[in-house]
């Protein structure tokens, strides 16, 4: 078992999705039950679902300094970097410790693909058409990128692409770098954005609902995918004593499949013993898991068997009801519900859910609740077998 | 700035066009040797299973050769070893393909080509053939993948006390693509670092406050302009081709570059 770490504070966090740009929309849609899904209005052919697509992006065009960037993914990112005073805890951050001292390190499973897509449909005489004949935003690390040239971080950059666990890797490999003293700040995160490569994609798999997704619901029929940026500030917690806490991380592979997890949920099952024995706490000690719920009948299966060794007052949830599976960014997204759980003493609602599993049905929180969260866990599968578990912790009172 | 980091090389792997392992390379790379025409065209994927071959893209089978190289010289099992796969464009082919399907016919996308078009499926592959079920990892940083994937293996590796296979691997692209990546054929490498093995290549790593010119390739040079992801890994394997106490520095950030010392 890997040794207990140093916590990190979340010195700021933001989330935008389809419930709204910024924390407040989140925190107001999670605490009353309000979901984003809607009738699938975005791919270029027609695909029956619900998507969790972002508000407003058609007209979040990039500054002009930046706007070689354009593409769907990275105005999704600079509208994320706008909420919250994000730009500005950045600039703080590259004050207090210089700007090769601040790391950043993001996730994204497609990253800019869309406009890849959007320059095959519009070739000219076989070639990308001239305004998408940018190399750099055709590009995995497109985003990272990007971020790194507006907001003026100039340390180590990375882009982790796991699939759906890519932006909850990103806080370990932030904790890693902080911990050897090769940075002393790490903005992380995720964004992904609606693309028919998914939507087409997951179709193809058969995994794609035709209505808004039912995690954990003995009905559930596959996922709604969506959108969504999130990031976090990680630095000492001498920086933010008050602020929530990283406490622990967990990463493990499955080796079993490429698109179906292990059918006793082996390596989510390492993935969490590890996330706990580096915040040197024990399951009994969490208040609340943001469940991974994809609403796919193997995901869901197999992660509540994960749930019996939580005390029976722990609540759990999967909060893609409510955002649609916003793959890359779902690690960071939920990250970010999690700290709100801390932050805020809510449990966001299972939404979707009116026919609990069985085997989750204890543990599974249907409705909006109020109460004192010391200790959320976030869960994240990807393709591939690829785990990531996170633990989050109150900060000092204040 | 920081305090290096003190890793071994315990194994390395490699496959060039004309040079399909690490033994083939290391005497080209010395200057005693040219590329064998006769070698094969296609990476073989030997160590994944018959079902999973067949499905395997170019860049799984090319991730998967190196690795097993690496973990083979190093005498080591995979099945507990992390593994950090970097690329920079991932699956050029199958991007082509997805995307041309989806302008074309979005219905047919193939379920086995959309699941091999993610950036972890050398991962994904590497660790179901191996039953690694240690923390797996697919990272990318463009121009800068190789660096910044290194840094961040060496970083796994001393931060959690274990050896850490590292990969870097980009094969050619295919269609209207190729214009935006100038990748025209394959080149893979991987390396195992370990944090306190008493054998092989010591491999120092530190962080620069500044930037670094681009390396320059002397010997493959055509792999390095063709694969221009891994003509820093080219330079890397030169030297510890040639083995002689040798530095490094690579760009990493627009405020950055990694320095490396190779003490074989």
């Amino acid at each position: 078992m890997p040794e207990r770490i140093e916590p990190l504070a979340i010195a700021a966090c933001s989330a935008t999705s389809a419930l709204g740009h910024g924390l407040a929309a989140q925190l107001e849609a999670l605490r009353s039950g309000r979901g984003g899904l809607r009738p699938n209005d975005f791919s270029q052919a027609p695909l029956e679902c619900r998507i969790g697509r972002v508000a407003g992006m058609e007209d979040a065009a990039l500054p002009a300094p930046l706007a070689h960037w354009d593409c769907r993914n990275n105005r999704l990112g600079w509208l994320g970097l706008q909420q919250d005073g994000l730009m500005d805890a950045i600039a703080g951050a590259i004050e207090r410790h210089g700007a090769t001292r601040v790391a950043l390190i993001l996730g994204t499973s497609t990253a800019s693909i869309g406009a890849t897509e959007d320059a095959y449909r519009r070739l000219d005489n076989g070639r990308f058409p001239e305004d998408l004949r940018r190399p750099e935003i055709h590009t995995p690390h497109s985003l990272a990128a990007f971020v790194a040239d507006a907001t003026g971080i100039a340390g180590p950059a990375l882009t982790i692409s796991t699939a759906c666990s890519s932006s909850a890797k990103v806080f370990a490999s932030a904790e890693r770098l902080i911990r050897l003293g090769l940075a002393d700040a790490a903005l992380v995160g995720g964004v992904d954005t609606l693309c028919d490569s998914v939507l087409f994609g997951f179709h193809s798999l058969e995994l794609v609902s035709k209505h808004a997704c039912r995690p954990f619901d003995a009905q559930r029929d596959g996922i709604s995918i969506g959108e969504a940026a999130a990031f976090a500030l990680l630095e000492p917690v001498q920086v933010a004593p008050n602020a929530p806490r990283l406490l622990g991380h967990g990463e493990s592979s499955d080796a079993h499949h490429m698109s179906t997890p292990h059918p006793e949920g082996r390596g989510a099952r390492a993935a969490l013993d590890d996330a706990l024995a580096r915040a040197g706490i024990g399951a009994d000690a969490v208040d609340y898991i943001n469940l991974h719920g994809t609403a796919t009948l193997k995901n869901d299966e197999v992660e509540a068997k994960l749930l019996p060794r939580f005390a029976p007052r722990t609540r759990a949830s999967s909060t893609k009801g409510f955002t649609g599976h916003t793959l890359g960014a779902a690690g960071a997204l939920e990250a970010v519900f999690a700290l709100l759980a801390i932050e805020h003493g809510i449990v966001p609602p299972n939404l979707g859910c009116s026919e609990p599993m069985p085997a989750a049905a204890p543990w599974l929180a249907l409705q909006p609740s109020s109460q004192r969260v010391d200790v959320a866990l976030s869960n994240s599968f990807g393709f591939g077998g690829n785990n990531a578990c996170l633990v989050f912790g109150r900060g000092d009172p204040a | 700035m920081s305090a290096p980091l003190s890793l071994r090389i315990t194994g390395i792997g490699a496959w060039a066009p004309g040079a399909p392992d690490w033994q083939h390379l290391r005497v080209i790379l010395r200057g005693d040797s040219t590329p064998d025409d006769d070698a094969p065209a296609r990476p073989a994927g030997t160590i994944l299973p018959a079902a999973e071959r067949r499905r395997a893209p170019d860049g799984v089978r090319l991730a998967a050769d190196v690795a097993v190289q690496a973990t083979s010289m190093a005498g080591i099992d995979p099945a507990a070893v992390p593994c950090i796969f970097a690329s920079t464009q991932g699956e050029l082919a199958i991007t082509d393909y997805v995307c041309e399907t989806l302008a074309r016919s979005p219905l047919e996308l193939s379920p086995t080509k959309f699941h091999n078009s993610v950036l972890n499926a050398p991962a994904g592959y590497w660790t179901i053939a191996t039953g690694c079920t240690a923390a797996s990892s697919a990272v990318t940083a463009y121009h800068r993948s190789f660096a910044a994937g290194l840094l961040e293996a060496a970083v796994f590796a001393c931060a959690e006390d274990t050896p850490v296979l590292f990969a870097s691997c980009d094969v050619a692209s295919t269609g209207p693509l190729a214009e935006m990546t100038h990748t025209t054929l394959a080149f893979g490498m991987a390396m195992l670092l370990h944090p306190n093995a008493s054998n092989g290549a010591r491999l120092n790593l530190a962080l620069h406050g500044g930037t670094a010119e681009p390396v320059s390739v002397v010997t493959m040079a055509t792999v390095a302009r063709d694969n221009p992801a891994n003509a820093e890994a080219l330079a890397l394997l030169s030297l510890l081709a040639r083995a002689n106490p040798s530095n490094l520095r690579l760009p990493l950030s627009s405020g950055l570059s990694l320095d490396m010392e190779i003490k074989p």
